[in-house]
């Protein structure tokens, strides 16, 4: 292993010289965590919202005040008939509509049932789905109100008590951030590696090194493990942004993270030597990385519950490391737990990448042929 | 026992690549202290036969000793024994000329001041003193190739081998070059070049023609002009190219 050394050095040099890499390396995740804490709010609120009140009666702008009130309603206009609403939502100024008619209030004197109509422009389901639970929401507090002053008993006859377990306010950084971790060690270690290798091929200097007394396991460990330093402080900078950015807790033992990170690590950039065993040029490696990332983001349970995915993609996702990956980042930052909780997730992860060293290094030759 | 005066010697060395025979039946024997060089069309199998006696690709069938290792049974030991340069820059054009010499030389297993005598003797060599922060890539072709000409004799190798080592280096650099190896044959280095150029090919101890990937012509630049009856050597090296070529239509 002496000539691990100089080729370790000089893979540093070369990276730190090498402008393109640098950018990829450091500017992909401060851009990624910005974009994806800022951007993705996956709880929807003040959804433009058009009011029909056709009674305009104190009764009416109380039960209007009540939806503005929770939040999810920004009331932007009162329109004079039903044919303005369509219109408003149709054109997408608006995407709810609130009707109140004529009889709301006489009904509800009565002590009939009284209706009230919450158009919702369903074409974008999660918006939708937060008014349509907003609406339901408010008729729900109203009735309440309404039947325990009519009644004789005192007291609700059943609540809920529900308890947001390890992320109590619901906030989307708490998920996206160190989901985020894991999506941006795959990407970059990937792209990295693969790029490293293949650049060598394209500039011949490949050949150069075949032709010396190097080893193929001084080759590959040269290589690859400027890149795990790269890993780790690519790592710490999401951490540290998403802790005073984002307001994300680090609860668990940060050090047990680092440790299953660095396999986590590992077998990426062992992936990386494969993808570049795979391809002739820079351009094709590029590719290649992007292909085996797009299924990681999409399929591990980064932004989308794996349990809604039919039972193939949840076969699928189980056979990216970054699925577990993210368990063990979600569970030890959010939740705070340790080895008792994550050893099958550990267990997994170092198959991983002791399968995908193998592969790479059955894949890859010091020959030219 | 392997004569300590032979340095490369090959029986029956072939190549194939599916149905395309790169090299046929070559035997060779090279001697110490030897500069030789290999000589044929683009296609002629050059290169092959300079990348199996590397250790780089291996014979379908045949055997080749090279400074005294057997470059079937043992491709990686053969590595430390030569240097090789290549017709393409093989070097990192982002790294400095100082830094490519200092890679090089930690590949080949030198360390501390031993590393440091040896790089400082191949810089004033190959006069490369100004050139160390320069970076590799910035440099004309004459002086990239005495770089890779330094990185590859780091390890002091008995057997050298250039594979067309000047192409696009301009006509000065060509004959400082050549002064070089003639410097390096003087100490013992066996050399072996491939190269398009006859005013390159006379300076060699012997030549070997090659033609669609067997030898036809073997001895020195004068013997092989007399083959055919001239004087020139590129004559000699036209005319058997064509002949070996009618023998094979007809």
């Amino acid at each position: 292993m002496r000539r691990f050394g100089p080729m370790f050095r000089k893979e540093f040099i070369q990276m730190r010289r090498d402008r393109l890499t640098l950018g990829i390396m450091v500017g992909i995740p401060v851009l990624q965590l910005l974009l994806f804490g800022f951007a993705i709010q996956t709880d929807v609120r003040h959804i433009p919202t058009v009011v029909v009140d056709e009674s305009r009666t104190p009764t009416s702008r109380e039960l209007i005040d009540a939806f503005e009130n929770t939040g999810n309603f920004r009331i932007i206009a009162h329109l004079n008939g039903r044919d303005a609403l369509d219109a408003w939502i149709a054109r997408g100024d608006a995407q709810a509509g609130i009707v109140v008619p004529h009889d709301f209030p006489r009904d509800l004197a009565r002590g009939t049932t009284a209706t009230i109509q919450v158009v919702v422009d369903a074409s974008d389901p999660l918006s939708s789905q937060a008014a349509l639970a907003a609406a339901a929401g408010v008729a729900q507090v109203r009735n309440l109100a309404i039947l325990s002053a009519a009644s004789s008993r005192g007291e609700l006859p059943l609540e809920a008590r529900i308890r947001p377990r390890y992320n109590p306010g619901l906030r989307s950084p708490n998920y996206i951030v160190p989901g985020l971790v894991g999506v941006i060690l795959t990407l970059t270690m990937i792209l990295v590696t693969a790029m490293a290798i293949v650049r060598e091929r394209e500039r011949g200097t490949l050949e150069q090194l075949i032709v010396t007394p190097i080893t193929k396991t001084e080759l590959m460990l040269g290589k690859i493990a400027p890149y795990i330093g790269v890993g780790v402080i690519q790592m710490t900078t999401v951490l540290l942004l998403g802790r005073f950015v984002f307001d994300v807790p680090l609860t668990g033992n940060v050090l047990l993270l680092y440790a299953i990170a660095f396999v986590f690590i590992i077998a990426s950039l062992a992936f990386g030597l494969f993808v570049s065993t795979l391809v002739r040029t820079q351009q094709q490696a590029m590719q290649a990385s992007f292909f085996f990332v797009l299924p990681n983001i999409l399929l591990s349970g980064f932004m989308f519950p794996r349990q809604a995915m039919p039972a193939v993609f949840q076969w699928i996702g189980a056979l990216l490391p970054l699925t577990h990956f993210l368990k063990v980042l979600r569970g030890i930052l959010l939740k705070g737990v340790g080895v008792a909780e994550l050893w099958k997730e550990m267990l997994i992860l170092l198959a991983f990448a002791a399968i995908l060293i193998a592969l790479s290094v059955r894949r890859f030759r010091k020959t030219l042929d | 026992m392997i004569d300590s005066a032979v340095t490369v010697e090959t029986h029956h060395l072939t190549r194939r690549f599916g149905p395309i025979v790169a090299v046929r039946d070559l035997n060779l024997t090279i001697a110490k202290g030897e500069v030789f060089g290999l000589l044929g069309p683009n296609g002629s199998g050059k290169t092959t036969t300079i990348r199996m006696l590397c250790g780089l690709i291996a014979p379908s069938e045949g055997t080749a000793v090279v400074a005294g290792v057997d470059v079937v049974k043992s491709p990686d030991l053969i590595k430390e024994r030569i240097g090789y340069m290549s017709q393409r820059f093989g070097l990192y054009e982002d790294l400095t000329v100082a830094e490519n010499m200092d890679f090089f030389a930690g590949i080949y297993g030198l360390e501390g001041p031993g590393r440091r005598g040896r790089i400082a003797e191949v810089v004033s060599f190959l006069g490369l003193n100004r050139r160390l922060d320069q970076l590799a890539g910035t440099l004309s072709g004459g002086w990239k190739q005495r770089l890779g000409l330094a990185c590859a004799l780091m390890h002091r190798p008995p057997v050298l081998f250039l594979d067309e080592p000047t192409a696009g280096v301009d006509p000065a650099a060509r004959r400082g070059f050549w002064t070089t190896i003639s410097a390096l044959a003087e100490h013992g280095t066996t050399v072996i070049v491939t190269t398009h150029y006859m005013d390159e090919a006379v300076r060699c101890v012997r030549v070997g023609l090659m033609s669609q990937g067997h030898l036809i012509a073997l001895g020195t630049p004068d013997e092989v002009a007399r083959q055919v009856g001239g004087t020139d050597l590129e004559d000699a090296f036209i005319i058997l190219q064509e002949r070996d070529e009618g023998e094979q239509e007809g």
